[in-house]
């Protein structure tokens, strides 16, 4: 992996409205969301982005309704267009390309899976599964198949010949995950591709998401506001309020130390038991330390939970794969479970 | 005397006005005034319009004089005119002469089944097939098959041009706000002028023999429902699946051809059955500048007071309707559910 990243976002700006650059100003001189629109009419979508998206990582977007996830992800096919900033795509940018040149990208490097389906009334389950390879001009033969691979691994096979609308909400949207994959590329942008999803389907779309990950290793952004989602997805997690980030980075750390309030109460209901890794809590080896046994790096702090039978005193040996790497303390395991509060919970966003 | 002798006495233009003051030719209302044996006095204080300030003036223009202008005007300009449209405009004769005489020349008995067939094909619907059958039968019956056949040819004609431009038109106008703009205006002028007036300048265009008088008169009032719906259709498509099409790279043809038109289909055929039935009402007025069909018997019961021919034609004219409104409608509806099933 090059250190390259394979999309950089930066200073990125979006301002709707007349006249977006004046308003930039406004913004530029520290106006906030709320007053924008009360004086100026302009609502600030995006202010000052800066995120390096890592090839064959995945991206986890989160934030609150309307703090501007959807509009972020549109940047990078320029979907949307900047009020100010840089979008690069493998060190290219994508502000400088041509209507083919940003055609070519759209079909041949990214594929997005929307909030809102936007799958094709007029045309079947397969049809619409297809429709990236036959924007590209591929002929039937290899397009139906392809669209049937796919179908068939989120679950909807038996329903190529289907129209959209005779399916449930959360089918349609796995035509859309499978229209996305049948496209191959690179980058797949995922704008709440799961959120329709009943809680069963969903885990297995997310196993199915991280199982091609391991196979295919490509470069996803995601957007979600479930924090359960983002914590078992993300590689790198942002999380954006008002179309600011308010803070980025691995999420076991963001878990552990997080830097503002608002970001503290979108942790606090979580189970972190089941989140939190050994290896984000454990500690460095110590002398004349006995051990009641060893555990994985990787296991999550609820099945150590069962394994010490919830005793506090105990000592791990933590090791990763073979190799020896820490030790874990119950009760540092114990602390890490208590939620950080910084402020009062009454000052909490 | 006239009234206002007086004014230009007072602003001194006596002498300007009485230049042309004897040649000044009389008035139709002058005329029957004389006929009558009553002076010109006319009422008290008259409006000073152009004819009443003539008799004090007469180097003022009277308002015939105006008509007269317009017309010498548009005289003027009709060789010009003529010379782009006439070649313009020629096929239209041909495309309708041919049809009348293609839908003349097919014998009852093959032309019946043809055009049964058509509705069958068009609608998928045992009952109005059936109803154009009968209707059709009926009209034959009571030996109006040929002046039917020749309506329903003008029609085809004249629904199929309006369809092939229509469309295209609908199509850029959906794509630009600016065409939009200036189009929205004169289609609208098109659809609130009574038919008549549109006739006028037409009539003074081409000659009254030219099959393509009536042809351009169906066509001007036609067009105009099925370029407004394409317009409106590819508009209200959903702006999330254009999202998608655009997020997977479709080019602007592909987004037209494999979006934009599909999902606009339903608004457009609603714009063709309207434009049918609307050649149909015109077809009828049209038989004024001499297009054939069933309007020629309903005018000549108007004219010669045939009350029976009148209606009969009329009877004809209300099964015609009622069978391209059927058959068109019973299409619209078949390509609602298979393109957007909700
Ligand atoms: N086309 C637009 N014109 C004006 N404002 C817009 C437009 N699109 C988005 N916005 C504004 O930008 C902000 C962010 O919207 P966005 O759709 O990105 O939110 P989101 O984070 O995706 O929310 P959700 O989770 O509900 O999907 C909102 O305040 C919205 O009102
Ligand atoms: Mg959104």
């Amino acid at each position: 992996m090059s250190n390259e990243p394979k999309v950089r976002l930066r200073g990125l700006y979006k301002i709707f409205g007349t006249d977006g650059q004046a308003a930039l100003e406004h913004v530029k001189a520290g106006m906030g969301k709320d007053e924008l629109l009360a004086k100026h009419h302009h609502v600030l979508g995006l202010q000052d982005i800066n995120v390096d998206m890592q090839a064959g990582e995945i991206t986890v977007v989160m934030g609150l309704s309307g703090s501007g996830k959807s509009t972020l992800i549109r940047h990078l096919n320029r979907l949307i267009d900047p009020t100010a900033g840089e979008i690069l795509v493998d060190g290219e940018d994508v502000m400088q390309l041509s209507k083919s040149g940003l055609r070519a990208i759209r079909q041949n490097k990214m594929s997005m899976v929307f909030q809102k389906f936007a799958l094709l009334p007029h045309r079947t389950i397969a049809q619409n599964a297809a429709m990236p390879l036959v924007v590209r001009g591929v002929e039937e033969k290899t397009w139906r198949a392809e669209a049937m691979k796919w179908l068939e691994r989120v679950g909807l096979s038996g329903y190529e010949n289907h129209y959209p609308a005779q399916l449930s909400g959360g089918m349609q949207q796995r035509v859309g995950i499978a229209r996305a994959l049948t496209a191959n590329t690179d980058i797949m942008l995922m704008d709440e591709a799961f959120s329709a999803l009943d809680p069963l389907i969903r885990t297995d779309m997310q196993d199915l998401l991280l199982e091609l990950q391991e196979e295919l290793h490509k470069t996803i952004v995601f957007i979600t506001h479930d924090l359960d989602e983002a914590l078992k997805l993300a590689d790198h997690l942002v999380i954006l309020k008002d179309g600011a980030v308010v803070q980025q980075g691995e999420p076991q750390g963001i878990l552990l130390n997080p830097k503002d309030p608002y970001i503290e109460d979108f942790v606090s209901d979580i189970n972190r038991a089941r989140v939190l890794r050994v290896r984000s809590v454990m500690g460095p080896l110590k002398e004349g330390v006995s051990y009641e046994g060893d555990v994985q790096a990787g296991d999550n702090l609820e099945s150590l939970i069962a394994i010490s039978g919830g005793e506090t005193g105990k000592t791990y040996r933590v090791l990763e794969g073979e190799t020896v790497v820490g030790q874990l303390d119950m009760l540092d395991l114990v602390k890490a479970l208590v939620p950080r509060i910084s402020s009062a919970p009454s000052e909490a966003l | 005397m006239a009234f206002y002798d007086g004014m230009f006495k007072a602003f001194g233009l006596e002498q300007w006005c009485g230049e042309g003051n004897s040649d000044a030719p009389l008035s139709m209302a002058d005329l029957l005034a004389k006929a009558s044996g009553k002076g010109a006095d006319g009422p008290i204080f008259p409006f000073p319009s152009l004819d009443n300030l003539n008799k004090s003036c007469g180097n003022l223009s009277q308002t015939r004089d105006l008509t007269k202008g317009i017309e010498d005007g548009f005289l003027a300009a009709k060789p010009a005119l003529k010379s782009v449209l006439d070649p313009l405009t020629q096929p239209l004769s041909w495309m309708l002469d041919s049809a009348l005489w293609a839908f003349a020349a097919i014998p009852w008995f093959i032309m019946i089944p043809v055009l049964v067939a058509v509705a069958w094909f068009a609608s998928r619907s045992k009952g109005v097939t059936i109803f154009v059958a009968f209707s059709i039968l009926l009209l034959a019956f009571v030996d109006h098959y040929d002046v039917a056949m020749q309506t329903l040819s003008i029609i085809f004609v004249c629904t199929g041009i309006s369809v092939l431009l229509g469309v295209p038109i609908g199509i850029a106008m959906s794509k630009s706000d600016k065409l939009e703009r200036v189009l929205v205006p004169i289609l609208d002028l098109l659809q609130t002028l009574p038919t008549f007036v549109y006739l006028i300048p037409l009539i003074f265009l081409f000659s009254v023999t030219e099959s393509k008088l009536y042809g351009i008169a169906i066509i001007l009032y036609a067009i105009v429902p099925v370029v407004r719906l394409t317009n409106l259709g590819i508009r209200l498509v959903d702006q999330d699946v254009i999202e998608a099409a655009n997020a997977f790279g479709m080019s602007s043809s592909q987004k037209l051809t494999k979006v934009e038109l599909p999902l606009a289909l339903p608004n457009i055929m609603a714009g063709v059955n309207q434009t049918i039935m609307m050649s149909l009402a015109m077809v009828v007025i049209a038989s004024l500048v001499s297009a054939p069909g069933l309007g020629v018997n309903v005018l000549r019961g108007i004219r010669n007071l045939e009350l029976g021919v009148g209606i009969v034609a009329g009877i004809g004219i209300v099964l015609l309707a009622v069978i391209l409104d059927r058959v068109s409608k019973a299409a619209l509806q078949r390509v609602d559910m298979t393109h957007v099933k909700h």
